[in-house]
């Protein structure tokens, strides 16, 4: 018996050590989620800004030319994350990034976090206004001038199909993640299109590409400002014109989308005490030119984001210096 | 991207040699006809006349007041968690610390990583391949690491192995765990399959969400949601290995007095050793797949870099960023396979002097790389790849995609196959009433399986309509049956060409390779650019990823044919094709149904990426719920493909796995 016995004090012991020792390393306390650097963050105490970038060139456009002045005019350390909107204003919520420099309206998720729980700032606008449209292909728009009127979009519904469309005309739609009421809208208007989710931008600019080449008439969601008009032209489809909630019920709406001025949000508590990095982000504003220019060279030229920006920055000194907080100027 | 790895290698098809089917007659066919076969054609029959009747008499789709609605528990159990996650005690003595302990040891690993620089790195890395597996796996870890260098790719490249190397242990340990549990005691083994089964086929896009929501986005959620998905086959052959050790040796071990703990540790487990460092390697080729999949929750690393060049549509970029992984998981795999066939030897981890000269190399070498200021991959020795990539499928996709003389662009197959394959197999699908359905799925379960098999499958199909998704799972049904079709009939053409000459095979090996390794993100957008937007190229993607896996059991499946029966045909003078048709395949049958098998479950395992290229259906949502934050939807579509999978699974399975022992 005895042996026994030893042996189940001695691994008691052991247990009460290890489980001990695990307290005492996690330090008991509460940990505090939304207080956690990424482990990849700079290794000296540097000063470090996170910013998200959305899957649509403009918002790499925006983010690289703020990193870009960020690191060289103002010493700070940029981490980027590629993340959906509505996921990142979740992780703007608890402080995993510092800011979103273009959101095109997210009025669920406004009330929640900047309304109601204040852990979300307003940044203020970023300069662009944004607009979702139907479009066709501009040489398709010259040849049949009245396609540019959704009621005579049944007309051309024929030359529209494709096979995904089921002899329907189709209307091209995109990421999963982007805002649409195309379906409701095909069918509030009586129009004999089917909507097709691409599923991703770029599987949607690819298919738009393919179809330009062969000058083939199509019909597509799409939004301005967006590089790929300087290289596909297209022209928009009128829809019945925007009043104010006229979208505000998602299955009676008829009418076409809003102009949005884009805006900017940063984490309550980076907005407070952010320093340098949040004044600048919060004077962070310019052109719908200027965001193209730059996202015309990361898309079309393939340079990268950091070489894309580097060249605007180089170009447009007047614009960005009254970006800088006053003493860094 | 690598579940094809992920089936734990097939139990060796090692076809029953029975003297009637080794002679080449024309009944090579089964030689014993059981008079209940004979009542299947008629049985078959009368199904098909009662199904088309239902489908004109009866209306289709699943009826309404059968459906549970989940959306508004499902929505406040997310509202719940976003509400509570700063201050819930929940949230800050459990998740909070698991969260914290996940970032030190992610960066602990980092710094080292860095630390020993590209040099020490490599150094390491070459001559740890060198002790467990030899000169050649040393030779490959080298010349990959250097090419990640070459690629620009260092500073990605160690972030990710960062990750995996914590990922990995994390998920050894509790594979471990669990398959010690499985494997000890029948009662948790018969808990735990299930489970396992489901871990298995859940798409890894549907769990990302609920981690997402606990953890946020960042290295937290992508390295547990990682463990998830590859812990499960560290498990299972885990489970496996113990559960296969030879009764005799136990037992005499048993008989000498040793105690269970001691018999675990001096018997079992070095009996199981194999099994157990085949765990290691599923779970680590398990994890680089994730690599990619996390990045879509801010996972960072080499997968962060493909998902960022995709948002500018830049092939070549993705390209750069995924050869990366495809090499770590090659010089992975050899290493540690290396290491299993050392540990069969029983040459594992011998002579502490030769551990000690390579520990000692490497600090040399990474204190010299240190003092030479050099510990990152110097910029100077960058290649870069992305304009010739990306002018070779500008090229491919400019010429291809129609306007071919004769055979017509891919563009045009991708309309036809569309309308005159994918619609048809959609159409009658959803015409069936869905009584007709639950009738069919179980009359195949049963053919193949036994009653309980049927009963699973038909449960699951209802559990398909119960859910709310019954049209969009058939839809994505129609498409999983259509890539199925099209990967056997490929895969089987191409094992044929393999199996009969070692020279084709050898050329294939890295193929294969490449294409079982490679983030599927990364050939998105050639597929849309071949096929355009829609079913076809989701098809597409989904052939190209499960493809691998059939041509490599097929071919092993044609190659373990008995000779002597192969030799015999010969001397009665059989040509080639009388061969391949009445003798390798009729006796390779048991790998062939295995290909079938995997090739459902591969395939299915692509459907969320059908999603991102306009296969809509269960996919479409699945990624909605990830891009919208809306945990109804993608939990149920992650559900119901679950349920496909596990109704496809019982109506493909061969018997044989059943009866003789389900092992991993």
């Amino acid at each position: 018996m005895r042996p026994i016995s030893r042996k189940r004090t001695i691994r008691l012991a052991a247990a009460l050590t290890v489980t001990g020792s695990l307290l005492a390393l996690t330090g008991c306390g509460a940990a505090d989620m939304t207080r956690q650097a990424s482990p990849f963050a700079a290794v000296r105490d540097a000063r470090t800004v996170t910013l998200s970038v959305q899957s649509w060139v403009g918002a790499q456009a925006n983010v690289a030319v703020a990193k870009y002045l960020l690191e060289h005019e103002l010493d700070y350390r940029v981490d980027t994350v590629q993340v959906d909107e509505v996921p990142a204003w979740d992780a703007l919520s608890q402080g995993r990034v510092d800011a979103i420099l273009e959101d095109w309206g997210h009025p669920e998720q406004e009330k929640r976090y900047v309304d109601d729980k204040g852990t979300i700032a307003r940044g203020g606008d970023l300069g662009v206004t944004g607009h979702i449209g139907w479009f066709v292909p501009t040489y398709f728009a010259k040849q049949h001038p009245d396609v540019t009127d959704w009621k005579n979009l049944n007309k051309y519904a024929s030359q529209l199909r494709t096979a995904e469309s089921g002899g329907k005309g189709q209307l091209l739609d995109g990421s999963p993640s982007y805002i649409t009421n195309d379906k409701a809208l095909v069918k509030n208007l009586g129009l004999d299109l089917q909507v097709v989710f691409a599923g991703s931008e770029a599987a949607q600019i690819t298919q738009i590409r393919q179809f330009a080449k062969q000058r083939k008439p199509f019909l597509t969601y799409w939004y301005k400002p967006q590089w790929l008009f300087e290289k596909v032209p297209m022209t928009e489809v009128k829809l019945p014109a925007y009043k104010e909630g006229c979208d505000a019920d998602p299955a009676k709406v008829a009418c076409a989308y809003p102009h949005t001025p884009l805006q900017k949000y940063l984490n309550a508590g980076f907005a407070r005490t952010g320093g340098e990095a949040a004044a600048f982000l919060k004077n962070f504003r310019w052109t719908t030119e200027d965001q193209n220019e730059v996202a015309l060279m990361i898309a079309e030229e393939k340079l990268s984001p950091e070489a894309a920006a580097e060249k605007w920055v180089k170009a447009n000194e007047p614009t960005w210096r009254q970006w800088l907080p006053p003493k860094s100027r | 991207m690598t579940a094809a790895v992920t089936t734990p290698t097939p139990p060796s098809p090692t076809p029953p040699t029975s003297p009637s089917s080794s002679t080449p007659a024309p009944a090579a066919a089964p030689a014993t006809v059981r008079p209940a076969r004979l009542l299947r054609p008629l049985g078959v029959v009368a199904l098909l006349l009662v199904l088309v009747a239902g489908a004109l008499l009866a209306e289709g789709g699943w009826p309404a007041a059968f459906t549970v609605d989940l959306s508004e528990p499902l929505g406040a159990a997310g509202d719940w968690i976003i509400d509570n996650r700063d201050g819930h005690p929940l949230f800050l003595y459990f998740f909070g610390h698991v969260s914290n302990a996940v970032v030190l040891s992610v960066r602990a690993v980092y710094l080292v990583l860095l630390g020993a620089g590209w040099a020490g790195v490599t150094a390491a890395a070459g001559l740890v391949a060198w002790r467990v597996a030899g000169i050649r796996p040393a030779v490959t870890a080298v010349v990959a690491l250097a090419v990640c260098g070459l690629l620009g790719m260092w500073v990605p490249t160690m972030q990710t192995l960062a990750l995996m190397v914590v990922a990995v242990v994390a998920s050894v340990a509790l594979g471990g765990l669990l398959g010690l549990a499985a494997g000890l005691s029948d009662r948790t083994y018969r808990a735990l399959r299930p489970v396992l089964d489901t871990m298995q086929v859940l798409p890894a896009f549907a769990y990302l969400l609920p981690v997402v929501l606990v953890f946020g986005i960042g290295v937290p959620a992508a390295v547990l949601a990682t463990v998830v998905y590859a812990a499960p086959p560290m498990a299972r052959l885990t489970a496996l290995g113990l559960r296969g050790a030879d009764k005799g040796v136990l037992e005499a071990s048993a008989s000498l007095g040793a105690t269970a703990p001691q018999r675990l540790l001096t018997a079992r487990l070095p009996l199981a050793r194999e099994q157990l460092l085949l765990g290691v390697n599923q779970a680590i080729m398990m994890a680089l797949s994730m690599a990619v999949i996390a990045s879509v929750i801010g996972a960072a690393g080499l997968g962060d870099r493909v998902y960022q060049a995709l948002a500018s549509v830049d092939v070549g970029a993705a390209l750069a960023a995924g050869l990366p992984i495809v090499l770590l998981a090659v010089v992975l795999d050899r290493t540690v396979s290396g290491a299993g066939a050392r540990a069969a030897r029983g040459g594992l981890l011998r002579g502490a002097r030769g551990w000690v000269v390579a520990l000692a190399v490497t600090l040399l070498v990474a204190l010299t790389g240190r003092l030479a200021g050099r510990t990152l991959w110097p910029e100077a020795w960058h290649v870069d790849i992305t304009a010739p990539v990306n002018r070779a499928v500008e090229w491919m996709t400019a010429h291809l995609y129609s306007g071919v003389p004769v055979v017509g662009g891919t563009a045009d197959w991708a309309g036809r196959f569309t309308t005159w394959v994918l619609d048809p197999v959609r159409a009658g699908l959803q015409a069936l009433p869905w009584w007709g359905v639950l009738l069919l799925v179980g009359v195949l379960a049963l053919a193949v399986g036994t009653w309980r098999t049927a009963l699973t499958a038909v449960l699951a199909m209802a559990a398909i309509g119960g859910l709310g998704v019954w049209d969009a799972s058939l839809d994505t049904l129609s498409q999983v049956l259509a890539a199925v079709a099209v990967t056997l009939a490929l895969g089987f053409a191409v094992a044929v060409a393999a199996a009969r000459s070692a020279r084709v095979e050898r050329l294939l090996r890295p193929v294969l390779d490449v294409f079982q390794t490679l983030p599927q993100f990364v050939y998105l957008i050639p597929v849309v650019a071949l096929f355009g937007v829609g079913r076809a190229p989701a098809v597409a993607a989904a052939v190209v990823y499960a493809l691998p896996a059939v041509v490599r059991i097929t071919t092993q499946g044609l190659r373990g044919v008995d000779p002597v029966a192969l030799e015999s045909a010969r001397s009665l003078g059989a040509t080639g094709l009388q061969q391949l048709r009445q003798v390798q395949l009729p006796l390779a049958r048991p790998a062939l149904l295995l290909a079938v098998n995997q090739g459902v479950v591969l395939v299915l395992a692509v459907v969320i990426i059908g999603g991102l290229v306009g296969g809509g259906a269960l996919g479409y949502e699945v990624v909605y719920g990830l891009a919208q934050g809306d945990l109804a939807t993608g939990l149920v579509a992650g559900a119901a493909i679950v349920c496909l999978g596990l109704v496809l699974d019982r109506v493909t399975q061969p018997t044989e796995r059943r009866t003789a022992g389900k092992g991993a």
